[in-house]
């Protein structure tokens, strides 16, 4: 069975020690997270899990029982990318003189609809959102330049069919 | 459950938690940052006993010896650092055995954290993985609801340890005691629903089959469903077979009981794995020692799988039919649509596997004519005098093996040994814990030399509390189980399994265990007879012949039906 890039949504209670439970289910299969992001989701004091790992569909299943085997779990969930809207933010910071001296560097942004979130006379930030090749594209754009800090976000991901989320916890 | 509240300290509302959850019984040893506990303790001796002993790693195993005789949650405590880590492997084996267990553990006080203070250990980190759930508790107001939590964890759903950390000024500090008893997690199903149909589905394809095989584990114990199976395969006919964890649930003389399968299950059940048209696997997990290598397990057999775990589906083998719930459940639900039946031709292909076995293996193991003694025959000895009615607790090694083959069962949770993660060492202390688990029964301990010195110091907790545990250390001067390994895999090269070893007697004599050592046949059953009619406990060590093996034998890697006799 093929490897491919899936996205795992794993709404859970606040508990601190549980991103770690979560990473240990991983290691202990030596799947690699490509990416983790954690933050508040619809339902109030429910915190929601958006990881993305390559691998089977068979391990995937099988990963997703294991997380949900966690007390403080409420639902994991895993989809492929034509199940969910997904994206990334990606900051690029770039010494000022270059916005100036060359002139390539503002239709780049343009065109790649980055927007610029501060100027000040060292650096200027600019950041762009979208999929991981788009953010790839401008750097590699921008990197001949000079890029002076580069960062990105884990992907966050909203699925297309309902999650049902809430009516699980009504039903536990 | 009282809705008025009191002033007391967090360590006194510990105490008073263990009790309101029926707890009154806790193996521990003391140390800096569980000293409040401890003084509670004290105050609270007369309703809850605490049994102090010689090494934490003895307590946690005591714990788990409790808890699997009596089905009850089993409590252990150990202060900060060496205390806690010293619970650790205690806790994975509960983990992977299913052993419910509260586990609470003193740390240093909570403006230390993150300091490295003296004795700070992050055991939240070390134990989560091996924890069925586990939380640190910094607020004295806090400790009631945590280790309400905890019990409900520990014992409902699939059963397993959790551990409660509690900081030393949450303690000392004051709270607004009340206790309420959890009746619920919102993230957590410890059952989850059965789906009637999947049992209609189970029910069709048990009555269509002509040579169903069911495979027993543990879960039939944790689930109390002893009698829905004896129901089941009495009306479905299905020869039955055991994992080691599932032994006693089923009594060894019960007709359709056809072993053990395994690394070292008997011959038929293993071959005939790999024949049945219909395996029926219930409460139990497919480990690896039990289906050897997947590529050739069962293939040519459709699967169903009972079990209470959702993530035990299709973990290791590909099931045709899932019956999710507590077993008691649904077995009770599947018996009304299973037809009756006999099976006797599939019957006689086990009566035929084990007649070959018999004379190869089970004859000369019980019953030898070579001079040497056999680990079978004491166990066969111990069978006769206790009619199979004792709880049978075994180490892990040969020892381990001719004991879950060889001892008798009339009762269910009496075999209690260390299945997942093979943890010599466990018996003495699980012993110790299944005495006062089931104080009116006899316990007998299987423990090989090797292991015995890994937890011996708990004769210091026998001679102090007078547990009456029968231990019987089979003696072969040997690392047996590796050196099994060596002679079959690795030429002979006997590395690092050559056992000096003490005058055990010696041992046994200086905490007060009357001990006797039997080096020729003849004495055997004399001594045995002694050790059983014993009121108190009792050592007795066996030298048994040096390079005895265990067999049948799957070697790793191996196929179940290519198990070998010799
Ligand atoms: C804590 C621990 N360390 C190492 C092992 C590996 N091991 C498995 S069986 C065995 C030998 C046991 O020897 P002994 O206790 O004398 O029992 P015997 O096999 O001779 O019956 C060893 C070392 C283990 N299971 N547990």
């Amino acid at each position: 069975m093929e490897k491919q890039l899936y996205t795992i949504s794993v709404y859970t209670e606040n508990n601190p020690g549980l991103l770690n439970r979560i990473a240990t289910i991983f290691l202990k299969r030596h799947i690699n997270i490509e990416s983790l992001n954690v933050s508040r989701s619809e339902i109030e004091n429910v915190h929601r899990f958006t990881i993305c790992a390559h691998m089977t569909e068979v391990a995937v299943k099988k990963l997703v029982g294991q997380i949900e085997k966690q007390i403080e779990v409420i639902k994991a969930y895993y989809h492929t990318d034509d199940e969910i809207i997904f994206h990334e933010t990606a900051l690029y910071k770039i010494a000022s003189n270059l916005l100036f001296d060359k002139r390539e560097i503002q239709n780049i942004i343009k065109n790649s609809h980055a927007s610029i979130v501060t100027v000040n006379p060292e650096f200027f930030v600019i950041e762009k959102t979208g999929f991981r090749s788009e953010t790839e594209a401008l750097y590699d754009e921008l990197a001949p330049y000079g890029i002076m800090q580069f960062v990105r976000t884990g992907r966050i991901s909203v699925s297309k069919t309902e999650m049902k989320i809430s009516e699980q916890l009504k039903n536990l | 459950m009282s809705t008025k509240t009191e002033r007391i300290i967090g360590a006194e509302a510990v105490v008073r938690a263990l009790l309101e959850e029926g707890a009154d019984l806790a193996y521990g040893y003391p140390g800096g940052a569980i000293m409040p506990i401890y003084d509670e303790l004290y105050k609270y001796q007369d309703k809850l006993q605490h049994v102090l002993t010689r090494h934490e790693q003895g307590a946690i195993h005591a714990a788990q010896g409790f808890a699997r005789v009596s089905g009850k949650v089993g409590v252990c405590l150990a202060t900060s650092g060496p205390g806690a880590t010293n619970l650790v492997t205690g806790i994975a084996d509960a983990q992977i055995d299913s052993t419910p267990l509260v586990c609470i553990t003193g740390q240093v006080a909570s403006h230390l954290l993150g300091t490295d203070a003296f004795q700070e250990t992050d055991v939240i980190s070390i134990s989560a993985p091996v924890t069925k759930w586990n939380i640190q508790v910094t607020k004295s107001q806090d400790i009631p609801a945590a280790i309400a939590k905890a019990f409900y964890i520990a014992k409902s759903g699939r059963p397993g340890p959790v551990l409660i950390d509690i900081t030393k000024d949450a303690q000392l500090g004051e709270l607004d005691y009340a206790y309420e008893k959890c009746t619920g997690v919102r993230s957590y199903k410890p059952i989850p629903e059965t789906n009637i149909e999947k049992v209609k589905e189970a029910a069709t394809l048990i009555n269509a089959a002509k040579k169903p095989f069911i495979v027993f584990g543990q879960g039939v114990i944790l689930g109390e469903a002893e009698a829905e199976l004896k129901a089941l395969i009495e009306k479905s006919g299905i020869p039955s077979a055991w994992t080691v964890l599932g032994l006693s649930a089923l009594p060894t003389d019960h007709p359709l009981n056809v072993g053990m399968v395994g690394m070292h299950g008997h011959y038929g059940p293993n071959k005939l794995t790999n024949e049945c048209d219909l395996l029926i696997a219930i409460g139990m997990r497919f480990d690896d020692r039990v289906t050897g290598t997947l590529d050739t397990y069962a293939k040519q057999a459709k699967v169903i799988h009972f079990d209470i775990d959702p993530a035990e589906i299709d973990k290791n083998v590909k099931t045709d039919v899932a019956v999710i719930g507590n077993a008691k459940d649904t077995l009770a639900k599947i018996v009304p649509f299973i037809n009756d039946a006999k099976h006797e031709a599939w019957h006689n292909e086990f009566k035929e596997y084990r007649k070959i076995e018999d004379e190869a293996v089970i004859i000369p193991q019980l019953e030898p004519t070579k001079e040497g003694l056999t680990m079978g025959e004491v166990i066969n000895q111990v069978n006769k005098e206790t009619n199979g009615d004792a709880v049978i607790v075994s180490d892990v090694g040969q020892h381990q093996m001719f004991t879950v083959r060889y001892a008798d069962f009339t009762t269910t949770r009496s075999n209690v040994t260390s299945g997942g993660l093979g943890t010599m060492g466990f018996a003495l202390p699980a012993a110790i814990g299944a005495k006062m688990g089931a104080p009116e029964r006899e316990v007998v301990a299987y423990i090989g030399d090797g292991g015995y010195q890994m937890t011996c110091q708990e004769l210091g907790t026998i001679l102090q509390t007078g547990a009456a545990v029968k231990i019987v250390v089979l003696n072969n001067e040997f690392l047996g189980m590796v050196r099994q390994w060596q002679q079959l895999f690795f030429d002979k090269r006997y590395a690092s399994t050559v056992m000096t070893n003490p005058d055990f007697i010696k041992l046994a004599e200086a905490y007060d265990i009357k001990a006797t050592k039997v080096v020729k046949r003849e004495d055997l059953a004399g001594a045995v007879k002694e050790m059983i009619a014993s009121k108190e406990s009792y050592f007795l060590e066996v030298m048994i012949e040096k390079e005895d093996n265990v067999f049948p034998m799957v070697p790793t890697g191996a196929s179940v039906s290519d198990v070998r006799l010799s």
